[in-house]
């Protein structure tokens, strides 16, 4: 078990003028399963493969430990990497695949097979260590390479999308699966999504990266809470916050037709317009506020999702709430919303970044 | 039933030449005139070799007075020919070539392919400075014609003192087939998923270990292409060995051109020396196209 530092580690790939990663600091503890998140090309891929030794640090340093490990080759690393094309050997069986590392460590033959069968065990694959990857299904092949990375009982697990493969009913089955696997190992553990669920559901921090640039990092439940900018804002949490560019005025935002009071200190800082951010399920339907005209009703049981418009000067502004499932306003009406009070995000118009509030 | 479906306008529908091309080519090529066209090429590519069969097996007079359809005229049957061509002495045995040609044609098989692997991984997976370059260059050698080469080949042979050894037909025999191979299995190397190798080395594995445990089986097919064809073209090759080959150490093609050559009067054993000299090349080709099996690669990686 160890740590894993990213010291500004940078990846430059030859011919390309901006970074693919650019001066990467994170720090990961002892047991920790951290998710690097992000949308595609956001450099997530590119920060995993860098740990693993698949791909050159071009800058800064990455260390396992307290080893400096920036120019150290992939197998001398200690880690294990599980890919999201699994990358079995096709001509090797099941129990041959697991147990590949450990044959070129030079590992005891008896040893093997007891590693092994434990992994087999844990994953419920005993039955299939004979067969071939061909003669398995997706999910199994899946498992196969979790067991893979078990068996070497390695430093550091990484994997690069694991659950992408699998349909969505496995993904999630799936998913907790690996969550308490990693629990009961205890093996510090970077993760690399694309989907904001896996990394909301299954980290104990999660990173979220955007063009090679670490945007924040924090516990999930914080990261929903208290999103660092607009792009983490917009980015975690499904459906979306809502992102409104509204008119500051004397002693707040204006809300439509109401006043969303906010402190002076805080919006001295601001320009004319500040972003205000609202998840959907903190947006309340009230007599004032803002007139959103209804485009689609999504119900889902005991809620109901609102997709409509808010029409304010000449810019149309999407809007999702969510209300009670029970009675949704009708499509095509206009409704006024109102946000909870102590459930809204400020962020400056200009920079993105988040304008504290005490409220 | 209903009858409100309007009469689709017959045979000249536009919709109708949605086949895919494939298709329509096998449907084209499968009719009836089609298959009777190939019977009749395969049948007119193999009457002189059944001719050259038959001779081998009739007595020398009668190869040498009449053609090989009076055998079914007047049926004249011997072994002779075959006992002459097998016997391992005597003024026109072929058996002694027969052992050179194998002697000949193992090592100029394992030496290309040996050298091949190694240097298509280098070439596919390592990233070495000027590798893109190396490349194109060996493929370019393909451009050379042998002809051209062979007499600065001997030159050098005679130098190095290996003129008219097997050794001089090995060496001739692998410079001509590296650049072919190399283009052929680097190809086939470079298929092979990049996670793959990813993977073999984050399991721990060093070139030497990723070549031969991870890559070597998945390429099983296309070393045995590789073997059958050169194992074809050395056996059959009379060029190198009747250039570089001593007396003593010719392959048997070189023999067999001899017995009906300049000074050679036992031409009614060709026959029989050319069919010994078929049947190696079939049990090979036989005996290893079963590795001509797709889909070793299946079940690695998902879709």
């Amino acid at each position: 078990m160890a740590t894993v530092t990213y010291d500004k580690a940078t990846r430059l790939y030859p011919g390309g003028d901006k970074p693919a990663v650019d001066a990467l600091d994170l720090h990961i503890e002892d047991g920790e399963f951290l998710v690097l998140v992000g949308p595609s090309g956001c450099g997530k891929s590119t920060s995993l493969r860098m740990l693993a030794g698949l791909e050159d640090v071009n800058g800064g340093r990455i260390l396992i430990g307290d080893r400096d490990v920036t120019t150290v080759p992939p197998k001398d690393r200690d880690i294990a990497m599980v890919f999201q094309n699994y990358a079995l050997y096709p001509h090797m069986t099941v129990a041959d695949n697991m147990g590949f590392a450990l044959k070129i460590a030079g590992t005891p033959k008896d040893e093997i097979k007891r590693r092994v069968q434990e992994a087999a065990k844990i994953l419920d694959l005993e039955d299939y260590l004979a067969r071939k990857p061909k003669a398995l299904s997706g999910g199994q092949r899946q498992r196969v390479a979790m067991g893979r990375a078990i068996v070497r009982q390695p430093q550091v697990f990484l994997m690069d999308e694991p659950l992408s493969n699998l349909d969505a009913k496995l993904r999630v089955q799936t998913r907790t699966q690996i969550a308490s696997l990693q629990r009961r190992l205890g093996v510090t553990t970077v993760y690399v999504t694309h989907d904001q669920v896996e990394a909301m559901t299954m980290g104990d921090r999660v990173a979220v990266l955007k063009d090679g640039i670490l945007q924040q990092v924090d516990t999930p439940r914080r990261m929903y809470d208290h999103p660092n900018n607009v792009f983490v804002a917009g980015f975690i949490g499904s459906p979306a916050m809502n992102l409104l560019t509204l008119p500051v005025t004397e002693g707040g935002v204006l809300f439509g037709d109401s006043i969303h009071p906010v402190e002076r200190a805080a919006l001295a800082a601001t320009g004319k317009n500040i972003t205000l951010g609202v998840r959907p399920e903190d947006m309340e339907l009230a007599e004032h506020g803002l007139p959103v005209s209804v485009d689609v009703v999504e119900e889902l049981g005991a809620d109901a999702y609102i997709y409509g418009t808010l029409r304010q000067g000449e810019s149309d502004m999407p809007v999702i709430a969510r209300v009670d499932g029970r009675q949704p306003p009708a499509k095509g009406s206009t409704v006024h919303f109102q946000p909870k009070r102590g459930h809204v995000h400020l962020f400056d118009d200009n920079s993105g970044l988040r304008i504290e509030t005490t409220a | 039933m209903s009858t409100t479906t309007p009469p689709v306008s017959a045979g000249t529908s536009p919709k109708a030449p949605a086949i895919p091309a494939g298709t329509l080519a096998r449907k084209k090529l499968s009719k009836p005139w089609a298959s009777l066209a190939a019977i009749v090429l395969a049948v007119l590519w193999t009457i002189p070799t059944f001719g050259l069969l038959v001779s081998s097996f009739r007595p020398e007079r009668a190869i040498k007075t009449t053609g090989w359809w009076t055998f079914f005229s007047d049926p004249q049957v011997t072994l002779a020919n075959y006992e002459k061509v097998l016997a391992s002495e005597g003024a026109n045995a072929l058996f002694p070539y027969f052992v050179n040609s194998f002697i000949i044609v193992i090592p100029a098989v394992v030496i290309p392919m040996t050298l091949a692997t190694l240097a298509s991984y280098a070439i596919a997976w390592i990233d070495f400075k000027g590798r893109d370059v190396l490349f194109v260059a060996i493929f370019a050698l393909q451009i050379v014609p042998i002809q051209v080469t062979l007499i600065p080949l001997l030159t050098l042979f005679v130098d190095l003192g290996i003129a008219g050894e097997f050794a001089s037909m090995w060496l001739a025999h692998s410079t001509f087939a590296l650049p072919l191979a190399i283009f052929l299995l680097h190809n086939f190397m470079r298929e092979i998923p990049r996670e793959l190798i990813e993977a073999a080395r984050v399991d721990g594995a060093g070139h030497v270990k990723i070549l031969f445990s991870v890559l070597l089986p998945l390429l099983a097919p296309a070393l045995a292409a590789f073997g059958i064809f050169q194992f074809l073209w050395v056996w059959n090759d009379l060029l190198v060995g009747l250039v570089f080959g001593g007396s003593e150490n010719r392959p048997i093609t070189v023999a067999l051109s001899n017995l009906a050559g300049t000074r050679g009067t036992a031409w009614h054993l060709l026959s029989a020396g050319a069919f010994v000299s078929i049947i190696v090349p079939l049990v090979v080709f036989l005996s290893l196209q079963r590795y001509f099996v797709k889909g070793l690669l299946a079940g690695g990686l998902k879709g």
